[in-house]
C-alpha cells in the first residue's frame, strides 16, 4: 500500500542567525492511505508547524516531505495550491465565512475546481450537511449558530470534495467534551467511508481511542 | 474552474461580503458618490465656462476676425486703427469689413435703479454682424439715437424687461447716459457679462464719451463666395500689420475659450477640483478595501489553505471596487442630475448632462475604484495562513 504522507528528516525553524529558533528536529513519519494518526503533544512543541507544512502552507527547506507524490521542500506555489485542492483542512476555530450561510461555506470547497453546475454543488453541500446532522440550518449564518454546529459545518466543508488528506488542528478545542467526541467521530465515520487519511492534532486526550496510530511529538521531536 | 467562474465566483463573493456588512456599505457608497458629484459639478462647471465664453462669439456672421494681439479675450479687448480693418479691402477677396465696438458699462434696472455692469455691443446696424434674428429684424430702428436692444438671457437683477417694456416702461440709463430699450434680442450671459446689450456704433460713442470711432475693438470681414478662408487669411496676415490676429471663426471661438482655460486660472481650477474629487474619492474607496481586506484576512487565509490561488483574492477585490463604482455612480449620477438643473436656474447659463460627460465621469469613477484596488491588494499578502493557524 502506498504512502500518502512521507516525511523524512524534516528539520525546520524561526528566525535566522543567533535567534534560531529549531521547532522541528529530525521528523520521520509516514502516513497510509485510510490511516488516521494523531498527534498529541504540549503546547509548543510544534504540532501546528508540523501540520502547516504537510498542507503546504509554510516552506521547509531541509529533509524530505511528500504528499500525495508530490515533494514540497523546495517546491513551487503552483504544486502546492494543487495539493491543498486534495486537502481538507479542519481548524481549530472554524474559520468559516461569516457572510455566508452554511450551504454557501460548504460550497465554497467545491468552487475551487469544478466542472459541477451550480445546482450540482447545492446538492451535494445539502448532501453533506445532512450528512453532519444541520439538515435544518442549511441557510443559517455562523453567528446564527452554536460552536458545536460551527465546526459541523467547517467538517462538511473539509469532507464535501472528497479529499484524499484530512488535516485537523485540534478540531475539539472550542467545543465541549460531548460535541468534541461527537465531532471526531463523525469525520472518522465520513472518512473511513472513503478511505480518507487523517492526520490530527490534539491534547485532548478524551478522543485518542478513535485514532489508530497515536504520535507524541515533544521539543520537536517524535517520542 | 470554467472561463465563467473565473470571475463570477470571485465577484459573487465579493457581492456577498458587501451586502452583509450594510453600514460599511452605504459608508462606501457615500465616499464614491461624493466623488462623484463633485467630478460631475467640476465638469459641467467647466464646460458651461467654456460654452458661455464662446456664446457672443458663436453668434458673430463672419469669415475672418481682427482682433489686437494684446487682446485676451472679447471682454477685455485692446483697441487698434480703424484704418488697419480698412486696409484689408484693398484684398480682391475681401467682401465688406465692419468694425466691432465692446464695452463694459452698468444698466440701471429700471424698477430698482440699481446699476449692473453688462457687455455692450456697438456695430453698423447694417452690417447685420450678430446672427439672431430678432437683432436682425430690428437694425433700421437701431440706426436711431439712443436706442439699444437688450438681452432677454441676461440674468434677472437686470429687472422684468420684457413685462416693463409690455408696459411701455423701457427708459433706462447705461453708463449714466439716457437710452431707449427698444427691443429684445436672445444671446445669453457668460461668466464676463452678466448681460448683453446691442447699439450702433454712433450711439456707441455717445454711451461711452472717451471712445471714439477710430479706435476699433474687433475687425469682422466677410469674403466674397467662392473664397477660400485660409488662404485669405494668410494673405492678410502678411499684409497686415504684426499686432493684429487674424482669426477663423473656429480660431475665434478657441481664443475665446482659451482664455477661461489657459489665461484666466478657473479652466485651471475646475480642472484642480476633478483631480482633487478623484484623489478624495481615491483615498475613501481604498480605506473602505483595506479595512475589509483586514477584516476578511482570516477568511481569506481559509480560503487559501482550502486551494484558492492568489488571484482569486486579487479578483475579490477588484469586484468590489467595481460594485462600489457602480453602486456610488448611480445615486452620484442623479444627485448632480438634480444639482445641474439647480445650478443652471441659478447661473442663467445652461448646464447639460450630456451622454458624452455622464461616460466620462462613469470611466473616471471606475478608475478611480480600480486604482483604489491595485493600492488595496499589497495588503493581500498578509493574508497567511502559515501565520493565522
Ligand atoms: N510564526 C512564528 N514565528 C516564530 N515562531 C513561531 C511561529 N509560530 C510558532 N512559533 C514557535 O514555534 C514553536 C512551535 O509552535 P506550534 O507549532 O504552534 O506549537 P503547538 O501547535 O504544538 O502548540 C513555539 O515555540 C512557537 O513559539
Ligand atoms: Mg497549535
Amino acid at each position: 500500500m502506498s504512502n500518502v504522507i512521507e516525511v523524512d528528516h524534516l528539520n525546520f525553524s524561526f528566525g535566522s542567525g543567533a535567534l534560531t529558533q529549531p521547532v522541528l528536529k529530525d521528523v520521520t513519519i509516514s502516513l497510509e492511505e485510510g490511516e488516521i494518526v494523531l498527534i498529541t503533544g504540549p503546547s509548543g512543541s510544534g504540532k501546528t508547524t508540523f501540520l502547516t507544512i504537510i498542507g503546504g502552507l509554510r516552506q521547509a527547506l531541509h529533509g524530505s516531505v511528500k504528499v500525495l507524490g508530490h515533494q514540497f521542500i523546495n517546491s513551487n506555489e503552483q504544486i502546492k495550491v494543487k495539493t491543498r485542492q486534495q486537502i481538507g483542512y479542519i481548524f481549530q476555530q472554524h474559520n468559516l465565512l461569516k457572510s455566508l450561510t452554511a450551504l454557501q461555506n460548504v460550497c465554497m470547497t467545491l468552487e475551487i475546481n469544478t466542472t459541477m453546475t451550480e445546482q450540482q454543488r447545492y446538492d451535494r453541500a445539502a448532501e453533506m450537511l445532512i450528512a453532519v446532522g444541520l439538515s435544518d440550518r442549511l441557510n443559517y449564518k455562523p453567528d446564527q449558530l452554536y460552536g458545536g454546529q460551527r465546526q459541523r459545518v467547517s467538517i462538511a466543508r473539509a469532507l464535501v470534495g472528497q479529499p484524499k488528506i484530512i488535516l485537523a488542528d485540534e478540531p475539539t478545542a472550542s467545543l465541549d467534551k460531548q460535541s468534541g467526541y461527537e465531532a471526531v467521530s463523525l469525520v472518522k465515520r465520513l472518512a473511513k467511508e472513503s478511505q480518507t487519511t487523517i492526520l490530527l492534532v490534539t491534547h485532548d486526550y478524551r478522543i485518542l481511542d478513535i485514532a489508530d496510530r497515536v504520535v507524541e511529538l515533544e521539543d520537536g521531536m517524535i517520542k | 474552474m470554467n472561463r465563467f467562474g473565473w470571475l463570477y465566483f470571485p465577484a459573487r463573493l465579493a457581492w456577498r461580503q458587501l451586502v452583509f456588512d450594510r453600514t460599511k456599505l452605504v459608508a462606501a457608497i457615500c465616499g464614491v458618490l461624493f466623488a462623484c458629484v463633485l467630478v460631475f459639478m467640476q465638469l459641467g462647471f467647466k464646460d458651461t465656462l467654456y460654452a458661455s465664453a464662446a456664446s457672443a462669439p458663436l453668434k458673430l456672421d463672419g469669415d475672418l476676425f481682427l482682433m489686437h494681439k494684446q487682446s485676451e479675450a472679447m471682454w477685455r479687448p485692446i483697441q487698434f486703427k480703424r484704418s488697419e480693418l480698412m486696409r484689408v479691402l484693398g484684398n480682391p477677396a475681401v467682401a465688406e469689413a465692419y468694425p466691432l465696438y465692446l464695452g463694459l458699462a452698468p444698466l440701471k434696472n429700471i424698477q430698482t435703479q440699481a446699476k449692473r455692469t453688462l457687455m455692450v455691443y456697438g456695430f453698423d446696424p447694417d452690417s447685420l454682424i450678430f446672427n439672431v434674428d430678432s437683432a436682425r429684424n430690428r437694425h433700421v430702428e437701431l440706426r436711431l439715437k439712443d436706442t439699444v436692444l437688450f438681452d432677454e438671457y441676461s440674468r434677472p437683477e437686470f429687472g422684468p424687461v420684457r413685462q416693463l417694456l409690455e408696459a411701455g416702461r423701457n427708459m433706462t440709463e447705461i453708463n449714466d447716459y439716457k437710452v431707449t430699450i427698444i427691443g429684445l434680442f436672445q444671446l445669453g450671459v457668460s461668466f464676463a457679462a452678466d448681460g448683453n446689450v446691442i447699439t450702433s456704433d454712433l450711439n456707441f460713442m455717445r454711451i461711452f464719451p472717451r471712445r471714439n470711432l477710430d479706435d476699433i475693438d474687433m475687425g469682422m470681414i466677410r469674403l466674397n463666395p467662392g473664397a477660400s478662408v485660409e488662404h485669405v487669411q494668410a494673405e492678410l496676415k502678411s499684409h497686415l500689420n504684426e499686432f493684429v490676429n487674424v482669426f477663423t471663426y473656429e480660431e475665434l471661438l478657441r481664443h475665446e475659450k482659451d482664455y477661461w482655460a489657459n489665461t484666466a486660472p478657473i479652466g485651471f481650477i475646475f480642472g484642480f477640483g476633478t483631480v482633487m474629487g478623484w484623489v478624495v474619492g481615491l483615498v475613501i474607496v481604498y480605506q473602505i478595501l483595506f479595512t475589509d481586506i483586514a477584516n476578511h484576512r482570516n477568511e481569506f487565509a481559509t480560503l487559501k489553505a482550502m486551494g484558492y490561488e492568489q488571484g482569486y483574492f486579487v479578483r475579490v477585490v477588484f469586484a468590489s471596487a467595481s460594485f462600489l463604482a457602480v453602486l456610488g455612480f448611480i445615486p452620484g449620477y442623479l444627485l448632480s442630475l438634480g444639482l445641474y438643473n439647480l445650478a443652471e436656474s441659478q447661473m442663467y447659463m445652461p448646464m447639460p448632462m450630456l451622454i458624452s460627460k455622464v461616460i466620462t465621469v462613469f470611466m473616471f469613477i471606475l478608475s478611480m475604484c480600480f486604482m483604489a484596488g491595485l493600492l488595496a491588494i499589497r495588503k493581500l499578502k498578509d493574508a497567511d495562513p502559515a501565520d493565522m493557524f
